[in-house]
């Protein structure tokens, strides 16, 4: 389990891009973690797991263990799941309001939101969003039980 | 490159100067993630040459004003070039009158126009409307909702492996219940040209109207309605050079006139009291409202500038620049391509084993190459050839063969990548 915190996590992840000097080379490390994403279980991919928003076809779950949430997701397209990748790397193993009060701004700052056509970034946000709406239903589940 | 097309693109170069050409189309000039701009999204929209844009700065320079309702100077300078542009375009796809000329948003709206109108006022439970597997959205959608509303029944022409309409089935659908058919002209998705005389003849032997959505067609084909004898056409200035928000829907004047208005309010009147309004004539019974000035002024200088070119150069051109791009990709491992018609217009559609079109689109889109990548607002068609979508490169005049060399390149790299 994850000792980092998000912050800490984030500022590795822009850490990591300043290194590179070229989009080809920010987007091979993309592509290349979208290689290396886990294959999510056929069960899980079915319609009320689906991101909507995307362009591409994104499943995600996520399972609460320990009062810490974590993610799994998939895409049918490589860079997605790039992309996912790093979110889940960011969200992963931290509680509901960890997760919910996450600024996410290394997306900004690795260039991420600038370099996406709007339509690509809007993607990106909406799996934000579905990550953080699953934070929201585990906490209330939390207060509730 | 094969000899055979190198000559053909090679000597069509010679009688039309596609660097002159590119020098007309600013937007060309500029870069896009450090690369000069490859447009190959032309089936979307096609750019604008600086004629198109100066007169847009001109309207509102010197000229602005409302049309056909003031008096003063500038009202009739407005109204006058406004009006200009009706007398070209009926001339550009030989309408026999001004009057048969709609001004409307673009084809979406002059599709919707006639499916509202036309559609409610001829449709009857059990009647039937054709159209085929290879309609744009606008061009399904306006004749689910009027046939679910009248109890008629739409029926589509299926499309065949290599993308072309099933023909055979066409006379079958064909009866003495089609009241009309709508068809697309030339598929966005596919590049597929349709035989629509064909299509056209058959639908009246049974009496029926045929409806063409000429989005696609405009620019790349030349346009004679009364030759095609359709009984309306659709189109929209974006695709062929001129501003958004401008379209064309041309009908037979004998089926306008009996027509019911699609909106109401100013311009579309005659005389309005409480009881009882009477239209205006045609064409502004169907034009109620404030117009979209401006852009049908500038819709002018584009059909003029494709009228200068030549349309059949222009073809010419971008057929040499079709059949080199699409020699190109099937050279490359695993592609396949979607829409192998024998009659195409500068659309090359494909997809890639194992590789999303999304992936592909980004990495295209980092070396400034712009494509299409998705459903091309086509979804039952994709559905048909059993795939979420593709990605679509699609030629105008200004294109050249070396842009065509930096998407194929930068297409292997990428798919290498991407693997
Ligand atoms: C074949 C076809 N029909 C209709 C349309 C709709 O045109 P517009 O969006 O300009 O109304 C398009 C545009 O993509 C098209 O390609």
């Amino acid at each position: 389990m994850t000792t980092k915190t998000i912050q800490e996590i984030e500022a590795e992840i822009v850490d990591e891009f300043s290194l590179f000097d070229s989009w080809d080379d920010k987007y091979e490390y993309i592509i290349d973690l979208g290689k290396r994403l886990p294959p999510l279980d056929e069960v899980f991919k079915k319609e009320e797991n689906k991101v909507k928003g995307c362009q591409s076809t994104v499943w995600l779950v996520a399972d609460y263990q320990d009062g810490k949430i974590i993610y799994k997701a998939e895409s049918d397209a490589i860079i997605v799941k790039g992309l996912i990748s790093m979110l889940i790397r960011v969200l992963s193993g931290h509680t509901p309001d960890e997760i919910l009060n996450a600024d996410m701004d290394f997306i900004n700052k690795i260039g991420m939101t600038s370099h996406l056509a709007q339509t690509r970034s809007n993607g990106l946000r909406a799996m934000v969003k579905q990550m953080k709406h699953y934070a929201l239903a585990f906490k209330s589940l939390r207060f509730n039980a | 490159m094969s000899n055979e097309t190198m000559i053909a693109a090679t000597g069509e170069n010679q009688v039309l100067d596609i660097e002159k050409i590119r020098n007309d189309f600013p937007v060309l000039q500029r870069m896009v993630k450090g690369h000069p701009l490859v447009y190959l999204d032309n089936a979307a929209t096609s750019q604008k040459p600086a004629a198109v844009i100066d007169a847009l700065v001109h309207y509102y320079t010197h000229l602005n004003a409302n049309v056909h309702r003031g008096i003063h100077t500038l009202a009739e300078e407005a109204t006058a070039a406004f009006e200009a542009t009706r007398d070209v375009v009926r001339s550009f796809i030989n309408a026999a009158q001004r009057e048969e000329i709609i001004y409307t948003k673009g084809t979406t709206e002059g599709l919707n126009l006639v499916a509202y109108t036309w559609g409610r006022k001829h449709l009857r439970e059990g009647d039937e409307v054709i159209i085929s597997g290879m309609e744009h959205h606008s061009n399904i959608v306006p004749w689910q909702v009027v046939c679910e509303e009248k109890n008629a029944v739409l029926k589509v022409i299926p499309i065949t492996d290599k993308g072309e309409l099933d023909m055979e089935v066409f006379h079958q659908l064909l009866s003495e219940r089609t009241k009309i058919v709508s068809v697309v002209h030339v598929s966005n998705a596919l590049g597929t040209i349709n035989p629509v005389k064909a299509i056209i003849d058959a639908a009246h032997a049974k009496g029926a109207v045929v409806l063409i959505d000429g989005a696609q067609s405009s620019m790349h084909l030349d346009i004679d309605v009364q030759d095609l004898d359709c009984d309306f056409f659709a189109l929209s200035a974006h695709k062929m050079l001129g501003p958004t928000g401008a379209g064309i829907l041309y009908g037979k004047s004998s089926l306008l006139e009996e027509m019911p208005v699609f909106l109401g309010g100013g311009e579309m009147i005659k005389e309005v009291t409480f009881e009882k309004t009477t239209y205006n004539e045609l064409p502004y019974k169907f034009e109620a409202g404030t117009p979209n000035i401006a852009d049908f002024v500038a819709f002018k200088p584009a059909i003029e500038y494709i009228n200068k070119l030549g349309k059949e150069k222009i073809r010419a051109h971008e057929d040499a620049l079709l059949s080199y791009a699409t020699e190109k990709i099937k050279e490359t491992e695993g592609v396949k391509i979607i829409g192998e018609a024998e009659q195409k217009a500068s659309v090359l559609s494909f997809v890639i084993d194992g590789v999303h079109p999304q992936d592909i689109g980004i990495l295209l889109d980092n070396k400034g190459i712009a494509v299409r990548t998705g459903h091309h607002c086509a979804e039952p068609l994709m559905s048909r050839f059993c795939i979420p979508g593709t990605i679509r490169a699609s030629f105008a005049v200004y294109n050249t063969l070396a842009e065509i060399d930096l998407f194929a390149e930068a297409l292997k790299k990428a798919i290498k990548i991407l693997r």
